[in-house]
């Protein structure tokens, strides 16, 4: 059940023909415009068709336009591939495919290619006009020589020009063609894919792009040395492409929530790019507020008057929108707040990954507020987490609070199309009479549930208020009062706790090392963990989906193993830092949280390098804990 | 459906709605206070107008006023200081059955919720707009507020502020797709209801600034006020407020001033004297709640159907 994260080509040598495969990266560079991505996620839409496991992330330029043949220009995609489930970017690519010889430094530098790399590049620049550009080449084939890259120089243009006047303008499907060869793909599904990818294009681009697939195809068959083949059993349920942000926008509309109403932040804005372009054929619609703090406002008033709304934000916006959640808590209001999670503190690193807001949403609001969190660790969930989350929200009266991130948000992982049901939808909005007798807080003493009179309803009228309050929501500044409200929010995510099961240990029940993660690491952590375990360590993860409230039995778990860390995306002290004490360290997020509720004295694995884990560092923590 | 489009359904009321019915509790504000006024006013017009309280929400920020929702039997939302537009626009946006009303102070409205303000001035969305404008804050007892004049002796500037006033009327004339300025003050009563009924009954965003004694802080403000009529001066037109003709004969002076001339009315508003009455209106200004209300009422199965045509675009 897994993709090693060693790959079979290891060395410098050149591979023979063709061979067998658990897994490969590969990766097209370019610079922006080349159609790099159009290109990479044909080819995974391609191979999850043949049964492949796949996960694709784009390469994306920090600036809009920025000068061709540049680092900062590197634009393009990685393409993951398995025999089974893949669910991360995986370590270094295996291959790479390279439009000029300076786009792969951008690369270079986030350590993206390795030792015995297979470098796919253009020719072309070998002979052009420039003497610059001529040397520039030269120096670099040299250098990624010394690197240890196997480079294969290849004629993309040239070739190309024999099909097309204009090489531009379709020069990524030649080298799709090349890809499908070298992975052995059926040239009859990629054509249809082609066809796919450009339905909406006169027939003559789409015949001359076919053309240009067949072209690459033949080539790599007459010119190259190697061919992979990845064995999957082919897939034949019906599949959706898509990344996180994406599948968040269809869990919006597949929940019935009728409003969005959003302040634009990066990472978490694509969500509702997708959303606006049709959440108005579902009756629904994508609100623009002027600023963080009105766009959460907006939802609390639509969720007030009866329809649940959801607000997207990432970590400064989330900053901002404090206040409001305050209010949500206390009010008890319904509202779904996802939070796409990205590099902090402050502004930080906008475009990458993090899992740091975690401590922020539990505890950034002051006084007790009580809420439910929960964390998307695939693609899949970040579509069915939001249904759950609007559920949760008006069965518990309760903010709820998704969390994603950059990693999740950008990736792009093929899964069974879901068959949309009809409960996931939010009913009519209650207007029957209310029983005056009842108050808004009529708390149930056993779980601090209450119904909520919404606006319209005869006999319900009340002022919701953030100050105090009591059962008939008067304000009060009675001692025991706010005691005993406080409790009755709070006992809800207790009520809403016996409603979950304990989660599943990945590997053996009990052992030395017990890794625990939560979001986007899942894919990356399991997968270490598995080869790990096929090298003789007694090691199994377990991944948090609920962290407020916690999933039950995890004090049992842990108690099984010898020693506990978590895997985060977020901050710790190294103990081997300068004045780093067991005693003064600050722990990552998940650790401080775990500690304090289990008194396990729970150890962390983390970093803040704005990269998605690599299963590759995982394995190396696990092989120096178990001494493997 | 749903209860949703009153367009469709003849909304004949079960009772007649007393004065009775639309008052809770007694008003905590201190005695003197002209927020009382406002709520005798507005409880008038509740009555005036039938509207059923479960169908009427009052939102309000944090201040003195904003306690306002409090003493209203109906729905309300008393939420965060300088929150209340976002709220309020929320609640009407996918909510075009209810009557909304907004209450805010001069410090929840002119400072802390001065972004939200001119954004919901810009929306237009249909709601009935209060401020309380005492030039002061009262509840944290005595501060400068930002409509406070130059030179206001308060706990924040003991020996007096230091900046000249944020002007509300002037502001609100300044942003696009304004549709309803008005004044009135608290101790008009017939010209205060007047002015509110009209505000209620424009469709779009009604901004009515209340003049608002704070006798309890601003004294002498307040005394200078109610003591030198002289100083007020009524706008009329036939398009304008149209009190009650006891109120018109309370004002010393008269200036004719046609609603529909957003020069003129944004040169009175900056003008030394006070007038009292409709600034300004215009009853074709986009309104944002049309769009917000236009896709209402999908059955699940017009929903269902939305997302598989869009899930075809992802399946490969």
């Amino acid at each position: 059940m897994k993709n090693t994260t060693e790959q079979l080509v290891g060395s410098v040598q050149r591979p023979a023909k063709r061979k067998t495969l658990r897994g490969h990266i590969v990766e097209i560079v370019s610079d922006s415009g080349e159609g790099a991505q159009k290109a990479g996620q044909t080819f995974g839409a391609i191979s999850a068709k043949m049964g492949n496991g796949v996960w694709t992330v784009e390469i994306i330029p920090a600036d809009i336009q920025p000068p061709a043949r540049t680092k900062e220009s590197a634009s393009g995609i990685r393409i993951r591939l398995g025999s089974n489930i893949v669910t991360n970017a995986g370590n270094e690519a295996d291959l790479v495919v390279a439009f000029n010889e300076v786009v792969p430094y951008a690369r270079i530098e986030q350590k993206a290619f390795r030792e015995g790399t297979l470098f796919l590049i253009e020719s072309k620049w070998a002979e052009d006009k420039s003497e610059s550009i001529r040397n520039s080449y030269a120096k670099a084939i040299d250098d990624f020589r010394q690197r240890g890259y196997v480079i294969y120089e290849i004629p993309m243009e040239k070739e190309c020009l024999k099909w097309v006047a204009n090489p531009k303008q379709g020069k990524n499907m030649w080298v799709l063609g090349l890809l499908c060869n070298i992975y052995q793909r059926e040239l009859e599904l990629a054509s249809s894919q082609v066809k796919h990818t450009f339905r909406k294009k006169s027939q003559a681009v789409v015949d001359s792009n076919l053309k240009l697939l067949n072209a690459g195809y033949e080539w790599a068959e007459e010119n190259l040395d190697f061919q992979f083949e990845i064995p999957s059993p082919k897939m034949e349920q019906e599949l959706v492409v898509m990344n996180g942000n994406e599948a968040l926008s269809f869990g919006v509309v597949a929940a019935g929530i009728e409003l969005c109403s959003m302040y634009p932040i990066t990472p978490a804005t694509s969500t509702t790019h997708h959303l606006a372009e049709y959440i108005e054929n579902a009756g629904g619609i994508v609100h623009q507020a002027e600023d963080e703090i009105a766009a959460i406002g907006f939802a609390i008033g639509s969720a007030y008057a009866g329809k649940t709304a959801v607000t997207i934000t990432s970590g400064p916006g989330l900053a901002l929108k404090t206040e409001f959640i305050g209010l949500a808590v206390m009010a008890e209001v319904p509202l779904v707040i996802i939070d796409v999670q990205r590099g902090g503190p402050s502004t930080g690193l906008p475009t990458k990954v993090e899992q740091s807001d975690l401590l922020a949403v539990l505890y950034g609001q002051p006084g007790d507020t009580p809420k439910v969190v929960l964390a998307a660790s695939t693609i899949e969930e970040c579509f069915q987490f939001v249904i759950l989350a609007r559920k949760i929200a008006e069965a518990f009266r309760t903010p709820v609070i998704l969390l994603s991130d950059a990693n999740l948000g950008t990736g792009v992982q093929p899964f069974p199309r879901p068959t949309i049901q009809p409960d996931w939808f939010s009913g009519p909005i209650d207007q029957s009479p209310w029983k005056e007798s009842v108050g808004p807080y009529a708390w149930d003493k056993q779980t601090g549930l209450s119904r909520r009179p919404i606006p319209g309803q005869p006999g319900g009228e009340y002022t919701l208020t953030g100050l105090a309050h009591s059962e008939a929501g008067k304000v009060t500044y009675e001692p025991e009062l706010n005691q005993h409200s406080s409790a009755m929010r709070s006992r809800k995510l207790a009520a809403f706790g016996r409603t979950l099961k304990p989660p599943v240990v990945h590997g053996d029940q009990e052992g030395d090392l017990l890794l625990v993660g939560w979001g986007s690491t899942r894919g990356a952590i399991e997968e270490a963990v598995d080869e790990a375990r096929e090298l003789g360590g007694k090691v199994s993860s377990v991944h948090l989906r609920f962290l407020s409230p916690m999933e039950p039995g995890l004090k049992d778990i842990f108690q099984r193993f010898k020693k506990v860390k978590t895997v985060e995306l977020n901050y710790s002290d190294d103990l081997n830092d300068p004045l780093i004490t067991p005693e003064n360290r600050r722990y990552a997020q998940l650790a401080w949280l775990l500690r304090a509720s289990t008194l396990v004295d729970i150890d962390c694995f983390s970093n803040v390098q704005g990269q998605p884990m690599r299963p590759g560092r995982i394995l190396q923590m696990i092989s120096k804990e178990l001494n493997l | 459906m749903f209860g949703l489009n009153t367009e469709c359904v003849l909304d004949i009321p079960q009772k007649y709605f007393t004065l009775n019915d639309y008052e809770k509790g007694n008003a905590r504000w201190c005695p003197g206070c002209g927020d009382h006024a406002v709520l005798s006013s507005v409880q008038k017009l509740c009555r005036d107008k039938q509207l059923p309280p479960e169908k009427t929400v009052f939102v309000s920020g944090i201040g003195c006023s904003s306690r306002f929702p409090h003493y209203m039997d109906t729905y309300g939302f008393h939420g965060l200081h300088g929150r209340a537009f976002p709220v309020a626009s929320g609640v009407k946006f996918r909510r075009p059955d209810l009557n909304v009303f907004v209450i805010t102070g001069d410090g929840d409205c002119c400072s802390i919720g001065a972004g939200a303000w001119l954004h919901a001035i810009r929306y237009n969305i249909n709601l009935t707009v209060l401020l309380f404008d005492n030039q002061i804050y009262g509840m944290t007892k005595k501060q400068t507020s930002p409509t406070s004049r130059m030179g206001t002796v308060s706990n924040t500037h003991p020996h007096g502020s230091v900046l000249p006033p944020v002007n509300p009327l002037q502001t609100t004339l300044g942003v696009s797709n304004v549709s309803f300025v008005a004044q009135t003050a608290d101790w008009i009563p017939g010209h205060l209801y007047a002015t509110i009924k009209a505000g209620f009954e424009h469709q779009g965003f009604s901004f009515i600034k209340i003049m608002v004694r704070c006798t309890k802080f601003m004294g002498d403000l307040a005394n200078e006020m109610t003591s030198h009529r002289e100083r007020l001066f009524m706008l009329s037109h036939e398009n304008g407020i149209q009190p009650d003709e006891a109120t018109t004969r309370l004002f010393s002076h008269q200036v004719a001033h046609d609603p529909s001339d957003i020069g003129k009315a944004r040169e009175l508003s900056e003008s030394d004297d006070i007038h009292l009455g409709l600034f300004y209106q215009n009853k074709n200004a986009l309104r944002y709640d049309e769009y917000g209300a236009h896709n209402l009422g999908f059955t699940v199965e017009q929903k269902m159907a939305a997302v598989n045509a869009e899930l075809d675009r992802y399946a490969v």
